[in-house]
């Protein structure tokens, strides 16, 4: 077995396992996130994604992680519509993509049924392709792939040309970190009438 | 809130998400899922007509489809679904047992809840087949906006934002916009 299969199975058994353990793979968590009834999904995302930018950008600046293992994705229309359609079906479920596997591996049956319309409908888009191409949403925007800043060695375009990429994604990092631990439990009050004493 | 038995506090659960996500980066490439639908598609798709991803001298990856998303820059899914033993779409296998394992180790799922979660049930009934339906054509869109966004909440979201893309902001922004539109719509009611 090669090393890249090794990496896969250690590197993706962990990604199950931490979904799995920070409750993403439970739809009445994110429901209760994007309900705004229950943060702590929330507060468990931002922390995450703080984490692992000020590593990566930290580690980057020391020298320590290589710079071209950074994949930046393009920018174009299709990338806002395809997450308001992604939007209403996680919310509608509570599963996406790798969730949804996760849910179904864990023993939800619904879920299996989630995986199974998810390749019908990735099936879908391979058929529309080649007309989706034609409506232009497809086209690249603000700089294509593009980073906010201008992160040195990687070679992608900056959205704001000669801002330091790599300062802007600590900074990011940082800020992420802080909301996690500033946004509160919920933020709506429950709806169920708590019995007087 | 009451967190479902096992479930990480979000400081420990955020750290060891963020470390997996840092680990990915650090020794492979960011961590993205919705591809591999579209390779699993591919690979039951050649069991029935095996004309559809072809070697080919001109292409970059050595592969070339019929299809033309499969043929797309290079051929570059077309190759993966002629080798399905590749790094993306083992580790998705990987995510799946690792999951599952977890899962397992952590508090077993009662009937009903493997039918429904509870908050569907508060909201729309037992019956499972109306759930099943819902989750099935649910998973149609967010496959097909997946793919027309050319990642999901792994590949866009987390891995996007954490490397300051400006394309993943771009997906956070419809992604949560609409996500929250919706459970506050279809979920009236509490769990």
């Amino acid at each position: 077995m090669d090393t890249a299969i090794l990496l896969a199975l250690a590197i993706g058994g962990a990604f199950g396992v931490a979904l799995d353990r920070v409750g993403a793979t439970n739809p009445n968590l994110i429901v209760g996130m994007l309900s705004l009834r229950g943060l702590h999904l929330m507060k468990t995302i931002l922390f995450a994604i703080g984490v692992g930018s000020v590593l990566m950008f930290g580690g980057q600046m020391l020298g320590l992680v290589e710079v071209g293992h950074m994949s930046v994705k393009a920018a174009y229309s299709g990338v806002f519509i395809g997450g308001l359609l992604l939007g209403a079906g996680w919310a509608a479920t509570g599963y996406c993509p790798g969730t949804g596997l996760a849910a179904a591996a864990s023993g939800r049956r619904d879920a299996v049924f989630f995986a199974l319309g998810g390749l019908l409908g990735a099936a879908a888009y391979m058929l529309s392709y080649s007309w989706v191409k034609t409506t232009g949403a497809l086209e690249e925007i603000a700089g294509g792939k593009a980073t906010l800043g201008a992160v040195p060695g990687a070679g992608y375009p900056a959205l704001v040309p000669g801002a330091p990429g790599d300062m802007i994604g600590l900074a990011l990092g940082a800020a992420f970190i802080l909301i996690a631990f500033a946004l509160p439990d919920r933020l709506r009050r429950s709806d169920v009438a708590v019995p007087a004493e | 809130m009451v967190l479902p038995k096992g479930v990480l506090d979000w400081r420990l659960g955020g750290l060891l998400l963020g470390l997996v996500f840092f680990l990915a980066v650090l020794l492979v490439k960011p961590i993205g899922v919705s591809t591999q639908f579209v390779i699993l598609d591919g690979l039951l798709w050649g069991a029935v007509d095996s004309t559809v991803v072809t070697e080919s001298v001109d292409a970059k990856s050595g592969y070339a489809s019929s299809n033309a998303y499969l043929d797309k820059s290079g051929g570059k899914y077309a190759a993966s679904v002629a080798n399905p033993l590749n790094y993306s779409f083992v580790f998705v296998l990987a995510l799946m047992a690792g999951a599952g394992l977890s899962s397992w180790l952590r508090a077993p799922l009662g009937t009903a809840e493997r039918t429904a979660p509870a908050i569907w049930r508060a909201n729309f009934g037992d019956s499972p087949w109306g759930r099943y339906t819902a989750a099935f054509a649910a998973g149609f869109v967010v496959l097909y906006g997946a793919r027309l966004a050319g990642g999901c909440t792994s590949g866009h979201m987390m891995s996007g934002m954490m490397q300051t893309a400006v394309s993943g902001y771009i997906f956070a922004a419809g992604a949560f916009a609409s996500a929250i539109t919706t459970a506050l719509i279809l979920y009236q009611r509490e769990a």
